[in-house]
């Protein structure tokens, strides 16, 4: 044993927070969405939480294991990655569905790409978006409890009117973790309180789609038409968790809002002129694509060059 | 306008509490005193005695290698052991002057300046100089070099820096308390260079009681302010620090006096007070010994030349072994392997810590959550200009302003996955100014 110290470069000290809390945090955040989920559509809901976040974490671990890398299950992100891809199936899924999204979500989205950070999509919605394309009727089957039943958004298409109370509390048809808006937003404020997001690519995004939604849906300004188009199709639970993922969001102040504001646009298009009723998952996974683009064209200035003030 | 802040920066432990209520102890030096001749940046000094040679206490031993350089003094009197290459605290092995203290303190005649009221403004530049005061914070950039801008007429602020923002240092916290007239005399001794300038004395607002001693001393004086500023690491960065107080901003490839400001430490203000009214050498300065290792941690007036392990002994040893002892705070100091390393000029604490933080924690991948693009005083974007460095990737690097960075430390500090970017990045600058250099 040498009496000589350690020596490295500076600085000298580290702030609390590692990978693993952060994680933790937003883990903690999605409770309120998962709890109501499975409180509203019962035990399958919370079947296929288990099984996706086992998956995902599993997936990650066997990956490594056979690759020879570092284990990194511990950072916490595939269980995130599992939990938010659980949230986006719809309740009466079979628990199949999410052990191959949540298969494909980390080997094909994550993995391959190399491990966290690196993915250039969000890998919980990589996965949905494999299973809509493979399961689309299984998966955009919103019956629960026996009764068939339209999500609201849906609804809204056919010309139906909708109770907009039930969309705030979440007692509408949808995915396991999109349908209370009250929920979402108790754990978003979870995460702004402690600083794991802000709130600059949710508020653009949420701005600019209600103002595309205003503009070109042909509703007007109707308000109760707005809040309904915000409170469905799993809207907030992509602005607020899965729009602000790390590492498939840009790093540039400006580039936030650029983003947010891209998603917005890409959200109402895909909602007034697609053949589906939705299109956040998609809106998301595409402007995933642009972001390398938009950080390269918001590179922020810097001290001294105007970026003081 | 000056808004007493800047934008990013953090808020680290500030650990101040262990040593802030210590007064200043005056220590005396025993054994060998090692004068390393590069204390400063720019060139060595060059040594004026030979072994065997006695020296008095205060009298020069090596003087200036050129223009941006600055004289050494012995702050003992004994015999020239020798001069050989001794470690220092940043690791290097430096040329130094070794004296045998014999412990009589013989002083030698005063420096041979004028009165302050005979004195020209070049007189004054040329005291600064014999005295071999240098920035006194960290950097050892010579004072008189700074004090001589192009154009003197176009200095408008002349700002002490007392923000103390490195965590753990109290230092200048002591002396602001115990010998205020001093610096705020100093001050007035700058002043009296640039005709057109208005001092500034910016003092963080966690030292409540040291703005209200300045605020009562400076009551009367029309042309210096003090001002509170934000307390934030890193306050006291230069260029952070005149945008705090006067709203200007500079770019790394600018000098404080392009933008009218010159900025001094709180210890090398007081030197230069010493060199003209008390007409003695730069000969020695406050450390703060402090760090969860240390029995009792305190602030001593220092000789500069005293061994780092005497500091140590006087506050009473470990009380647990430490794992990292580090030369001045724990954003922006040297770790050292080994604590035979002199004092010098711009040694300002050691901070002696039981667990090492940077040791605990395994670097992993970087999750792109752009906290620190967001605490980064120098509003660059960290976590890709480290990918840029460790890639070698000069032209990104520099498209990504890399050369903005003031290596504050800040990204290293916020960062979750615990990556090294400010080491990352400091190594791709010096790569990249050795390279300016040579061509």
């Amino acid at each position: 044993m040498s009496d000589l110290y350690n020596v490295s470069s500076g600085p000298h000290v580290r702030d609390k927070y590692t990978t693993g809390k952060i994680m933790a945090i937003v883990l903690l955040a999605l409770i309120p969405a998962s709890a109501y989920g499975i409180y509203h559509f019962g035990i399958n809901a919370a079947i296929l939480i288990v099984v996706s976040i086992v998956t995902c974490v599993l997936t990650e671990l066997v990956y490594e294991v056979i690759m020879k890398q570092k284990i990194t299950v511990k950072d916490l992100s595939a269980a995130v990655t599992g939990l938010l891809l659980a949230l986006n199936m719809p309740p009466a899924a079979a628990w199949w569905m999410p052990v191959i999204g949540g298969v494909f979500a980390i080997i094909f989205v994550k993995m391959l790409f190399g491990g966290i950070g690196q993915n250039f999509m969000n890998p919980a919605l990589g996965g949905r978006c494999f299973l809509v394309i493979c399961f689309a009727a299984r998966m955009t089957d919103f019956n629960y409890d026996g009764i068939t039943s339209a999500t609201p958004l849906a609804s809204i298409r056919a010309g139906e009117a909708v109770n907009l109370w039930d969309m705030i509390t979440g007692n509408i048809a949808g995915t396991v973790g999109e349908t209370s808006l009250i929920a979402i937003v108790l754990g978003a404020c979870i995460m702004l309180a402690l600083g794991i997001i802000d709130l600059k690519i949710p508020a653009s995004y949420i701005i600019s789609f209600t103002i595309f939604m205003g503009l070109f849906a042909g509703r007007g300004w109707d308000v109760s038409y707005l809040i309904a188009q915000l409170a469905g199709g799993g809207l907030m639970l992509g602005a607020f968790f899965m729009a602000t993922d790390y590492a498939t969001s840009p790093i540039t102040p400006a580039g936030k809002v650029v983003y947010g504001i891209l998603l917005g646009i890409m959200t109402g298009i895909f909602r007034c002129f697609s053949s589906s009723a939705e299109g956040v998952s998609f809106a998301i996974i595409f402007c995933n694509l642009l972001v390398p683009i938009i950080e390269k064209l918001t590179l922020p200035k810097c001290f001294g060059k105007g970026g003081e003030a | 306008m000056a808004g007493f802040t800047f934008k990013g920066g953090i808020h680290p432990y500030e650990g101040k509490e262990l040593s802030k209520d210590k007064p200043i102890k005056r220590l005396i030096p025993e054994g060998n005193m090692v004068y390393p001749l590069s204390q400063h940046i720019g060139a060595p000094a060059k040594p004026v005695v030979k072994k065997g040679d006695r020296v008095l206490a205060g009298q020069l031993i090596a003087e200036a290698g050129g223009f941006v350089s600055a004289n050494i003094y012995s702050s003992v009197s004994g015999i020239v052991k020798s001069i050989e290459k001794h470690r220092v605290a940043v690791g290097d092995m430096v040329e130094s002057i070794i004296i045998e203290n014999d412990g009589v303190y013989e002083a030698a005649p005063p420096l041979p300046v004028d009165d302050i009221d005979n004195m020209k403004k070049q007189d004054v530049i040329d005291a600064v100089k014999l005295a071999g005061i240098v920035g006194m914070g960290g950097a050892g950039f010579p004072t008189h070099v700074k004090l001589s801008p192009k154009d003197p007429d176009k200095i408008y602020y002349c700002i002490v820096n007392c923000s103390e923002c490195e965590p753990y240092l109290t230092s200048d916290y002591r002396r602001m308390l115990e010998e205020p007239e001093k610096l705020v005399a100093g001050l007035k001794i700058i002043l009296c260079l640039f005709d057109h300038a208005e001092g500034i004395l910016a003092v963080e607002d966690n030292k409540p009681d040291c703005v209200k001693i300045l605020k009562e001393l400076c009551f009367d004086e029309p042309r210096i302010t003090v001002k509170a500023l934000k307390t934030k690491y890193p306050q006291g960065a230069e260029r952070q620090l005149i945008y705090a107080t006067t709203g200007r901003a500079i770019s790394s490839s600018m000098l404080p006096a392009d933008a009218g400001c010159i900025v001094n430490n709180v210890d090398t203000v007081v030197s230069i007070y010493h060199a003209i009214i008390e007409k003695r050498p730069l000969t020695e300065r406050i450390v703060t010994v402090t760090g969860d290792a240390i029995k009792e941690p305190g602030n001593y007036l220092v000789p500069v030349g005293t061994s780092m392990q005497q500091l140590i002994d006087v506050s009473g040893g470990f009380k647990q072994k430490p794992e990292k002892i580090i030369s001045g705070g724990p954003m922006m100091g040297f770790a050292m392997f080994d604590t035979d390393v002199p004092v010098t000029k711009t040694s300002s604490a050691i901070t002696c810590f039981t667990k090492d933080e940077v040791a605990a924690y395994e670097p992993s991948g970087c999750i792109n959550c752009g906290r620190c693009a967001d605490v980064c005083p120098g509003r660059v974007i960290p976590a890709r200009l480290s990918v840029f460095a460790e890639n070698h990737d000069e032209e990104q690097f520099l498209k990504y302003n890399g050369m903005e960075c003031c290596e504050c430390g800040c990204c290293s500090y916020v960062c979750p996955a615990k990556r090294q970017l400010t080491q990352s990045i400091k190594t791709m600058r010096k790569i990249i100014l050795a390279k300016r250099k040579k061509s």
